[in-house]
C-alpha cells in the first residue's frame, strides 16, 4: 500500500520503466502508446492505443501496465483502449529512437526509409520487404556492411 | 435479411459486411503461412493476414455492440453459418497460385483503401476511428500487391500467362464491390458513394494493369450475392476449417 496517492507525473515515470513486450529496449512511454494518465477518484485511469490493429502485444501491454503498477502499490487501475487519433511513429520519443538504433533497429526516417545502417552507419541501403518480423517493421539490407536489419516503418 | 431495416440494424449489417470480408480474406491469406514461394513473402502475407484479422476484431466487435444481443466478435466469426456471412464473393475465392492470391489482393485492396478513406468521415466516431486506424495499414497492402502484380504480369511468359488467367477468373467478382442495396440506402448519405469508390479503384487498377502488361477483361458478366449471404461453394470449406474448433468443442478457450 502507498500512503499517499502518487502524482500523475510519477506514474508517467513508472510507465517509462515498463518495457515494450516485443522490443524491450524501449519503454511503453517511449513507444507512444500511452495517451493519457489521470486519476478518477481513487481509480488510476490509463488510456492506451494499439500500434497495429492485429498486434498481439496489445493485450500483453495492458497486463504489463497492471502488474507494474501493482508492484508499486497501485491496485485500482483501469486501462482503456482508444483508436483515434491513430498511433503514429511520430509519437516515438527521441530517447526511444536512439535506443532502437543502438539495438540494431533503424528508427523511422523522414523519407519513409531508414536514414542509415544501424550497424555501420552507411547510407547505401536497399529494401528487402515492406513487411518484417513484426507488423511494425520492414526488412532492409545495408550495402556497406552487407548486414540485414529491421527498420521501424513509418505509419 | 428477413428483419425490417432501421438505422441500427442497417448499421449492424453494414459493419458485418466489412468485418466478414476482412475475416474471410484474412483467413484465406493466412492459409499461405509456411507455404509461400520465399521467406519474405511468407512473412508479408502473414502480416497482411494479421492486419485483416485485427480489423475484423474491431469491425465485428462493433457490429456485436451495435446489435446489443450479447454476442461477441468471436461469436459472430465462429458461430454463424454460411448464409449469415455477408462477405464479398471475391475474398472467398481460392488462393490458387501465388499470382492469383496477389491479384485477388490487389483487386480488393484498391477497393478497401478508398472505402476506408470514405468511412473516416462517417458520423459515428466508432466507425470513423476504426477506418482511420485501418487505412494506415491498408496503404501498405495496396503498395505491395500492386508491386507484385506488375512484377509478375510484366515478368516471364509463364508468369504473365498466369496473371492474365487470374485476372480473367476474378474479374466477374469485381462488380459486387460497387453494388449498393437497402442497407446502404438506410445509411445514406453516410455510406461510401459507389461511384467515388469506383473512380478511386480505377485510378489504382487501370495504370497498374497497364504497367503489368495485362489486358482488362472484356466480359461484363458480374457475380453477386455475397453481401446477402448467397455464396459460392468455397465459403463452406473456409468455414469448415475456420470454425472447426468452436463447433467441435463449444466454448473452448486458451
Ligand atoms: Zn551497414
Amino acid at each position: 500500500m502507498v500512503a499517499t496517492i502518487p502524482r500523475v507525473a510519477q506514474v508517467w515515470d513508472w510507465l517509462d520503466e515498463v518495457p515494450d513486450p516485443e522490443i524491450p529496449v524501449i519503454s511503453l512511454r517511449d513507444l507512444g502508446v500511452i495517451r493519457d494518465v489521470r486519476w478518477e477518484g481513487d481509480i488510476l485511469s490509463i488510456t492506451i492505443t494499439p500500434t497495429y490493429s492485429g498486434c498481439p502485444a496489445t493485450s500483453l501491454i495492458t497486463l504489463d501496465i497492471h502488474s507494474a503498477l501493482a508492484d508499486r502499490g497501485v491496485d485500482k487501475v483501469r486501462v482503456m483502449q482508444q483508436l483515434s487519433p491513430a498511433w503514429t511513429t511520430d509519437w516515438l520519443s527521441d530517447k526511444g529512437r536512439a535506443r532502437l538504433e543502438r539495438y540494431g533497429i533503424a528508427p523511422p526516417g523522414q523519407a519513409g526509409g531508414p536514414d542509415r545502417c544501424p550497424h555501420c552507419g552507411s547510407d547505401k541501403l536497399e529494401r528487402i520487404s515492406q513487411f518484417g518480423s513484426t507488423p511494425c517493421k520492414a526488412a532492409w539490407r545495408c550495402m556497406g556492411c552487407l548486414e540485414p536489419f529491421d527498420y521501424f516503418k513509418c505509419i | 435479411m428477413a428483419q425490417i431495416l432501421n438505422r441500427d440494424t442497417a448499421l449492424f449489417h453494414f459493419l458485418t459486411r466489412i468485418g466478414d470480408s476482412t475475416l474471410i480474406l484474412g483467413h484465406r491469406v493466412s492459409e499461405w503461412c509456411g507455404h509461400s514461394p520465399m521467406l519474405e513473402e511468407d512473412i508479408a502475407l502473414a502480416n497482411t493476414a494479421l492486419d485483416l484479422i485485427g480489423h475484423t476484431r474491431m469491425w465485428l466487435g462493433l457490429a456485436a455492440e451495435v446489435e446489443g444481443k450479447g454476442r461477441s466478435a468471436d461469436d459472430l466469426a465462429f458461430l454463424r453459418d454460411s448464409m449469415d456471412f455477408t462477405n464479398l464473393l471475391l475474398v472467398e475465392q481460392p488462393n490458387g497460385d501465388f499470382g492469383q492470391t496477389m491479384m485477388r489482393q490487389l483487386l480488393f485492396d484498391a477497393w478497401h483503401l478508398p472505402y476506408l478513406n470514405a468511412l473516416k468521415s462517417f458520423p459515428d466516431p466508432r466507425v470513423a476511428g476504426i477506418a482511420e486506424k485501418a487505412t494506415k495499414e491498408v496503404a501498405y497492402h495496396v503498395d505491395r500487391a500492386a508491386d507484385l502484380v506488375v512484377r509478375l504480369g510484366d515478368g516471364t511468359h509463364e508468369s504473365h500467362t498466369r496473371m492474365q488467367a487470374a485476372l480473367d477468373e476474378l474479374w466477374p467478382c469485381v462488380g459486387e464491390m460497387f453494388s449498393t442495396d437497402e442497407v446502404d440506402a438506410m445509411l445514406a448519405p453516410d455510406a461510401p458513394k459507389p461511384d467515388r469508390i469506383r473512380d478511386a479503384w480505377d485510378a489504382t487498377i487501370l495504370p497498374t494493369l497497364a504497367r503489368a502488361t495485362l489486358a482488362v477483361p472484356a466480359t461484363r458478366f458480374t457475380r453477386q450475392g455475397g453481401k446477402t449471404g448467397r455464396h459460392s461453394e468455397h465459403l463452406g470449406h473456409v468455414l469448415a476449417q475456420m470454425q472447426f474448433l468452436q463447433r467441435a468443442y463449444p466454448g473452448a478457450t486458451w
